[in-house]
């Protein structure tokens, strides 16, 4: 076997009521790009922070070109040529600094001498970077005002500048659009060919098989295999992730669709919503699909009463609804799965219970008193019907994998007696596994002549999912399509702005 | 079964005792049992039901300001006018029996609404106009203060007072209303039931009310409960309306304690008020504000201070030994959350 490279042997890792890895072998070849994958919870994000100094308390080696290595710390391994781009995308950059000082925030704490900063050095190389990264950011923005794509990038941008050996990127494409993935991939192939070894992690199974070399897959803490991509094909890969196939990715839903039951007419407002023209009818899946920025997100947050509408008229039911809030927007019978889930969807220092009874919370009241009973009874529902992977309903959802997190932000919404549910980017690091059950509950809100409203940048979901589709781009709705009646390239023409002069 | 295992083993993943996780809920508690027998074996006639319910008594007034604090702290919140609103609610009862000559029920009632109003301008400044919670409550704890004092004509409201205009104050401070704060109930003194009452009553309505709940939400993480369909705004007001009720409450024990209304009678608490809840984020392992650390937190404040008197510890280095506390405390609290 080829010596070059890293590799880590029996590496086990316990936290309070989980065996988070149990004796995973992994390893990575001098320059070549390797897939890390498995299930939600599987153990990824944990055996690369063990990788990246994050936990101690470990058993097992890690060697690096057959010299054993000891990683007590970040800097250890940033020592070592080890450099990783988390999971969670929030937990990393400092939200009121500058862009330029996030990604120079390596050198301002390590490289720097001296007690004075060259401010004009700091951001000719920040923009350096963005630049060679085909980005356009403002670097004296704040990294709080950046939308999640952005501050992704501005991460991959830190990392990928600093003289690495070992890249980890711990899905990084989950946020990104269809070029900025694009552009993610030259950035790999680019660093790649400098033999820089990078280890991927993501969900999306067709990213890896462009990509990546070998795979290996983790299953509940353990090592199942590592394979050649070239010898795999998705199905295998997933069979062996999952441990069980795969039936079908998108279960049918065979559902009559009824009559009207929310209408939007000439919406206008916050986040640049511009003349939105739209409507769903009971027991339909209706898609909203566009690129990252194309206004999805800012004309669902507008719907729940989150941002500030200034002209237009919504009709739930029949009735004309304003919501001044999103608490307004509630009572209405909406409900919404935003998008950013640690900023938005969940509060992290708090349990899966409280979590997921939050906006139900009156269900399990007696007058102000709330029932104990009937919260854990929820929370244990929740987390089987969504499949939350976790030792307890008392669990901290910070110490849940991100996938997890995701469906905890879910769970608490899918068991509201809400009328119409608007989806944003629902299923963003979710395993395919999931993914199919969460799809096969939206199908029963819909059985229930539920309307649901899905907004997402993947054509796949659109496709496979939703009866109808409005495209949108730029703020407004671009297209109206019939879902079987489309394809991925009529959706991408319209998303980019085109077809409109026909 | 599981939650009591959870309660009490504490051993770490390798089987070994994690005494940390023993500190980080019971901690303070220990510390608490460990001065309480420090001080009975050191000083004589310590550990006696007189001084006992001596401590009780005087830790009442800080306890009830800390708990008024509390409630803005659970929207992550902070508000430092609830010793200047005890204060001006203290003077407010003594006027209305004293200058007003109106019905005792009104020397309740009156400050409560006072405090209540208070605490309505201090969200409006904060949520409306966007200014920190700090300074805004910096800026009002100096308006009331100043304003109690240009509105009274001297320093203290008591019976008959002389009257600018000739003559003494027309009202006299009903023997009713000073029981409240001087009287006793089964050899205890009534602000002690009143302590006690007031504490049981905010920890069940934070803790066991949806309510309660949705408070701890918006401090917890203000935009994801928002998203989740919280009024939050609403949930701030509430925060510090109830704040400066609860204060209100303080002064109007303390003034019938006094039985006189004076500027600025509870300035002197609201440092030790402060840590007193401050010190409750870290018992029981809550991690957060909540009513019963408060209660703890005042009450170890109140021990070590009337041990120290007690062993004729200079009085101005009994800060340091508040401040020792207090960092322990706190530091129980922050280095858990970090690991
Ligand atoms: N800090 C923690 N405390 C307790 N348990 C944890 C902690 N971090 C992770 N876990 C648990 O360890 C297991 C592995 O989590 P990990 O984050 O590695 O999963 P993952 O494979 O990255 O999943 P995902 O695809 O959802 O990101 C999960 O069951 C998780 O609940
Ligand atoms: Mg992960």
């Amino acid at each position: 076997m080829d010596s070059k490279g890293l590799e880590m042997k029996g590496i086990s890792m316990v936290f309070p009521g989980v065996k988070a890895l149990d004796g995973v072998d992994f390893s990575v070849k001098k320059g070549e790009v390797h897939a890390l994958i498995g299930a939600n919870g599987a153990g990824k994000s944990t055996l690369m922070k063990v990788l990246s100094g994050v936990y101690q308390n470990t058993a097992g080696e890690i060697f690096i070109d057959e010299q054993k290595i000891e990683i007590h710390n970040p800097m250890d391994a940033k020592k070592n040529g080890i450099v990783i781009v988390y999971q969670e995308v929030d937990t990393a950059l400092i939200p009121h600094l500058s862009v330029a000082e996030n990604i120079m925030m390596d050198y301002l704490i390590g490289e720097l001498k001296g007690i004075f900063i060259d401010w004009k050095m700091i951001q000719r190389e920040a923009s350096e970077t963005m630049k060679k990264l085909g980005l356009d950011i403002d670097v004296n923005k704040l990294v709080s005002e950046l939308t999640l794509s952005e501050k992704q990038m501005v991460l991959i941008g830190r990392a990928v500048f600093h003289k690495a050996d070992y890249l980890i990127l711990d899905e990084p494409t989950a946020p990104l659009s269809v070029e900025e993935t694009d552009r993610l991939f030259e950035i790999v192939e680019t660093v790649k060919n400098r033999g820089v070894s990078v280890i991927f992690i993501s969900h999306r199974l067709d990213e890896i098989f462009k990509i990546c070399e070998r795979i290996t897959v983790l299953r509940d803490g353990q090592l199942v295999g590592n394979y050649l991509t070239a010898n795999e094909t998705i199905d295998t890969i997933v069979e062996k992730m999952l441990g069980r196939k795969l039936e079908s990715t998108f279960p049918k839903h065979e559902v009559e669709i009824g009559g009207k039951i929310f209408e939007v007419r000439n919406l206008n407002g916050e986040g640049g919503v511009n003349d939105v023209n739209i409507h769903i009818n009971a027991g339909e899946i209706v898609g909203i699909s566009g690129l990252v920025g194309a206004g999805k997100t800012e004309l669902v947050k507008l719907l729940f009463g989150a941002t500030r509408r200034h002209s237009g008229e919504v009709v739930l039911n029949g009735k004309s609804v304003a919501p001044k809030n999103p608490a307004a927007a509630v009572k209405d019978g909406l409900a919404l799965v935003p998008e950013e889930r640690r900023r938005e969807g969940v509060i992290v220092q708090e349990s899966i219970e409280t979590n997921s009874t939050l906006p139900t919370l009156k269900k399990y009241c007696n007058g102000p008193f709330m029932n104990a009973g009937m919260l854990r009874e929820s929370a244990l529902k929740t987390i089987r019907t969504v499949g939350i992977k976790a030792p307890s309903e008392k669990q901290l959802v910070s110490k849940l994998s991100g996938g997890n997190q995701q469906k905890v932000a879910l769970g608490k919404w899918i068991i509201s007696d809400a009328e119409v549910f608007l989806f944003d980017e629902p299923t963003k690091g979710v395993d395919v596994g999931s993914k199919a059950e969460i799809y096969k509950l939206i199908g029963g809100l819909v059985e229930k002549k539920k309307g649901v409203l899905y907004a997402t940048c993947e054509f796949s979901e659109i496709l496979g999912l939703t009866d109808r589709v409005y495209v949108m781009y730029n703020g407004t709705i671009a297209a109206e399509l019939v879902t079987k009646n489309t394809n991925e390239e009529e959706l991408l023409l319209y998303s980019t702005g085109g077809g409109r002069d026909e | 079964m599981n939650k009591l295992k959870d309660m009490f083993v504490f051993t770490d993943s390798k089987g070994k005792f994690d005494i940390f996780g023993f500190l980080y809920r019971y901690g303070t508690i220990v510390v608490t049992i460990l001065a309480i027998i420090y001080f009975s074996v050191s000083v004589e006639n310590w550990f006696t039901f007189g001084n006992m319910t001596n401590i009780f008594r005087s830790v009442s007034i800080v306890c009830l300001i800390a708990l008024a604090m509390t409630m803005s702290l659970t929207v992550d919140g902070f508000d430092l006018s609830t010793a200047a609103t005890a204060s001006f609610a203290a003077v407010i009862a003594a006027k209305v029996m004293i200058l007003w000559e109106l019905h005792p029920a009104f020397a309740i009632l009156l400050p409560i609404l006072v405090g209540c109003s208070i605490g309505l301008i201090n969200s409006f400044l904060i949520i409306k106009l966007g200014i920190s919670d700090m300074l805004t409550t910096l800026s009002m704890m100096f308006v009331i203060t100043g304003v109690s004092i240009t509105f009274q004509q001297g320093s203290a409201i008591y019976n008959y007072m002389p009257m600018l205009k000739g003559g003494v104050a027309p009202g006299l401070m009903s023997e009713g209303f000073k029981a409240i704060g001087q009287h006793e109930f089964l050899e205890i003194p009534i602000p002690i039931f009143i302590m006690l009452a007031i504490a049981t009553i905010v920890h069940i309505f934070l803790n066991r009310t949806k309510h309660g709940r949705f408070l701890y939400m918006t401090g917890g993480n203000e935009e994801a409960a928002r998203l989740s369909g919280i009024p939050t705004k609403k949930y701030r007001t509430l925060a510090y309306v109830l704040s400066g009720g609860i204060a209100a409450i303080a002064g109007v024990v303390l003034c019938a304690r006094l039985g006189s209304g004076e500027v600025d009678s509870a300035g002197p608490y609201l440092m030790d008020a402060v840590a007193a809840a401050y010190i409750g984020y870290s018992v029981l392992g809550a991690g957060k504000p909540n009513a019963f650390g408060t209660l703890l937190g005042a009450l170890l404040v109140g021990i070590l201070m009337n041990g120290l008197v007690m062993m004729s510890f200079p009085y101005y280095s009994q800060n340091i030994v508040k401040g020792i506390v207090l960092i322990l405390g706190l530091g129980l609290t922050y280095y858990k959350k970090k690991g």
